[in-house]
């Protein structure tokens, strides 16, 4: 009974290709995704829960989290500033050059982490150009934690703006007219009415933003400095690890940033779920 | 709170959207700007509201509430109540807390208290019957609702003047019909100023005191609906107000001909064009001397107080429509393919001073 109702629900479908492109996304997915995780939890499991334990608590892989989620969380935040206001300009005004500030925006996704690394390390060298302006007001960003940071801000910086873009852009200017036309100030109307709705976009984008810090590596290894226990990443650890042929110590430390980011993600797709549906009203 | 215009125009670019434009509105009265699309109608609205502004080169128009010059007031300040088509709810907030927006955002000084702006909610929920929805979500109401909070919303501030933009564009003709009445009862009860953006000419003459016509960026005839409807001023506004017959000929002897057609007419000889409303035809199956109009029965629709008729002929360029009284449709027996004979009960003519050509952007 239960596999000819199946079947003939499977007869009824309308949309054709159902089969090959899903089995095709399936085997895409195992692929790319879930084999290179199996092989990871593979080597894990050639440890033992203790021998786990001491890598990830080891206290340089300690301070490396500290430094890496400091870092990522600096940098994400000023993202969500800056990202929100770059989409913003790019989506209320009209201006010479938009197109191009739009086309920029995406560098950082099609430049090579590396590159970019290289260039903000000599950049913010002592004797680079903006070290040199930098280094009399006894700011120093390159080799200390501040550059990881900036390193960070620069490559995630388009996750914030191509989230929050779109989502400003179908916010019809009547909102902002109606709650004007109701005698709000600017700063009301933008803090009541227009964040309430950017709001889910920017946690995400912000979240994205964040997550992709804790796995940056080609950028942030040029400008870090990498001193053990002050400015080395974890995924750093991980680099160090392999050079080693520790395969199992670099999975165990990797494991952990695979949690972190898994567990933000989930939890910024429900939190987001939870939101878009009161805002269209799918729980009536 | 009376509203006048002095002089306003507006340019968007090169393009001009309003030719300088005068208007006296009373206080209490209920007035419909109405005009096809591109007509400069809603940029008129928006510019009493102060979200455009109007030109200020060559000459500056101004804009009076009452006394209370307004020209260069924000929108914010200008105390006005806006319903937007779309009705541009804030959809993170209940209902409720939309009404109470303009309340909420006051200057503290002059912001009621809470329990006041609870009651005066309230009973602004309670006058638009939605009381008992104050706690969901703009989603989870149907379109007319939506109308309704968003007019709630517009009247908790107490404006001077309410001005709406096509306020029932997007409802279905039935909700259209019934929130149109309501306004009607709610204006009659407040005595609010208000004007209100519509293309819909019955919408306008149904519920305005007075109907202001546009086209082209600038007004055409401001008069009351029966005024409007009975003694239109140019070619426009006729065709605009209803559905019209077209008759095109030329003129020898008193008697207008065109193909097979003949009317007898008493103009002078040249090229003429007649007007005529679907029930200033008369359908008859016989034809009399001076009038020999042969038309064929292409299409009938029988829904409604009347029966309408679409007429064709090798003579017309484009369909005539005759409304007939059921009893007359039985009479004469119509049926698709037959062969009858019109008769206008009356036609009208405007002379060609309404087709002036619009003027040139000023550069």
């Amino acid at each position: 009974m239960r596999s000819l109702t199946f079947r003939r629900s499977g007869s009824t479908r309308v949309l054709p290709g159902f089969g090959l492109s899903m089995g095709i996304s399936v085997t895409f997915v195992s692929l790319v995704l879930l084999l290179p995780i199996t092989g990871l939890f593979g080597q894990l499991s050639t440890l033992s829960l203790a021998q786990y334990w001491a890598i990830i608590s080891e206290g340089r892989v300690v301070a490396s989290y500290l430094v890496t989620l400091g870092a990522a969380a600096v940098a994400a935040l000023v993202n969500a500033v800056f990202g929100l206001l770059l989409a913003w300009v790019l989506v209320r005004y009209e201006f010479p050059g938009k197109r191009l500030l739009d086309a920029l925006m995406d560098l950082p996704f099609a430049l090579p982490t590396a590159v970019a690394g290289i260039t903000l390390a000599t950049l913010y060298a002592g004797n680079g150009w903006m070290g040199e302006l930098l280094a009399p007001l006894g700011i120093q960003v390159a080799y200390t934690w501040v550059g990881i940071a900036l390193a960070m801000a620069f490559t995630s910086i388009p996750f914030v703006v191509r989230t929050v873009q779109p989502v400003l852009e179908d916010l019809p200017s009547e909102i902002d007219e109606a709650a004007m036309s109701l005698g709000a100030t600017d700063a009301v109307a933008f803090r009541r009415v227009i964040m309430p709705h950017l709001w889910p976009a920017l946690v995400t984008g912000t979240g994205l933003a964040f997550v992709r810090s804790l796995g940056e590596f080609g950028a942030i290894i040029f400008i870090a400095g990498n001193m053990p226990y002050e400015t080395e990443i974890t995924a750093l650890m991980i680099f160090v690890r392999l050079q080693e042929y520790d395969y199992a110590g670099a999975s165990a430390i990797a494991s952990i940033v695979l949690f972190t980011s898994l567990a933000l993600l989930l939890a910024i797709n429900v939190w987001q779920g939870r939101f878009v549906r009161r805002l269209h009203g799918g729980s009536t | 709170m009376s509203i006048q215009l002095h002089n306003i125009a507006k340019h968007f670019g090169r393009t001009q959207a309003l030719e300088p434009i005068d208007l006296d509105i009373q206080d209490g009265e209920l007035v419909g700007l109405l005009g096809p699309s591109g007509s400069g109608k809603t940029t008129l609205l928006r510019i009493i509201a102060g979200l455009e502004s109007a030109d200020t080169a060559p000459t500056a128009g101004r804009i009076l509430f009452g006394e209370r010059d307004v020209t260069h007031v924000h929108v914010r300040d200008r105390r006005i109540g806006f319903v937007f088509q779309h009705y541009a709810l804030f959809r993170h907030m209940s209902v409720f807390d939309n009404v109470a927006f303009g309340l909420t955002v006051m200057p503290r000084r002059e912001r009621p208290s809470k329990g006041e702006i609870r009651a005066r909610v309230l009973r602004l929920l309670e006058m638009v019957q939605l009381a008992h929805l104050a706690d969901r979500l703009p989603a989870q109401l149907s379109g007319g609702q939506q109308q309704r909070v968003s007019l709630a919303r517009a009247l908790a501030v107490e404006p001077d003047v309410l001005l709406l933009d096509e306020p029932f564009g997007a409802l279905d003709a039935k909700v259209r019909q019934e929130l149109r009445r309501w306004l009607r009862r709610l204006h009659e009860e407040l005595g609010f100023t208000s004007v209100f953006v519509t293309h819909d000419q019955e919408e306008a003459l149904e519920l305005s005191d007075r109907v202001v016509v546009m086209s082209n960026g600038r007004i055409e005839q401001i008069d009351t609906p029966e005024a409007l409807y009975r003694a239109p001023k140019n070619r426009f506004v006729f065709e605009f107000l209803g559905e019209v017959n077209h008759l095109e000929g030329r003129v020898q002897d008193g008697m207008l001909r065109c193909g097979d057609a003949q009317l007898n007419v008493n103009l002078p000889d040249g090229d003429e064009e007649l007007l005529l409303r679907p029930h200033e035809v008369r359908l008859a199956p016989s034809f009399e001397s001076g009038v020999h109009l042969p038309v064929t029965v292409t299409a009938i629709s029988l829904v409604g107080a009347e029966v309408r008729v679409e007429l064709e002929a090798d003579w017309l360029a484009a369909p005539w429509l005759a409304t007939v009284r059921h009893a007359d449709f039985e009479r004469l027996k119509i049926h698709r393919g037959q062969r009858l004979y019109a008769h206008p009960r009356q036609w009208h003519r405007f002379k060609d001073e309404t087709a002036r050509p619009r003027q040139a952007p000023a550069s």
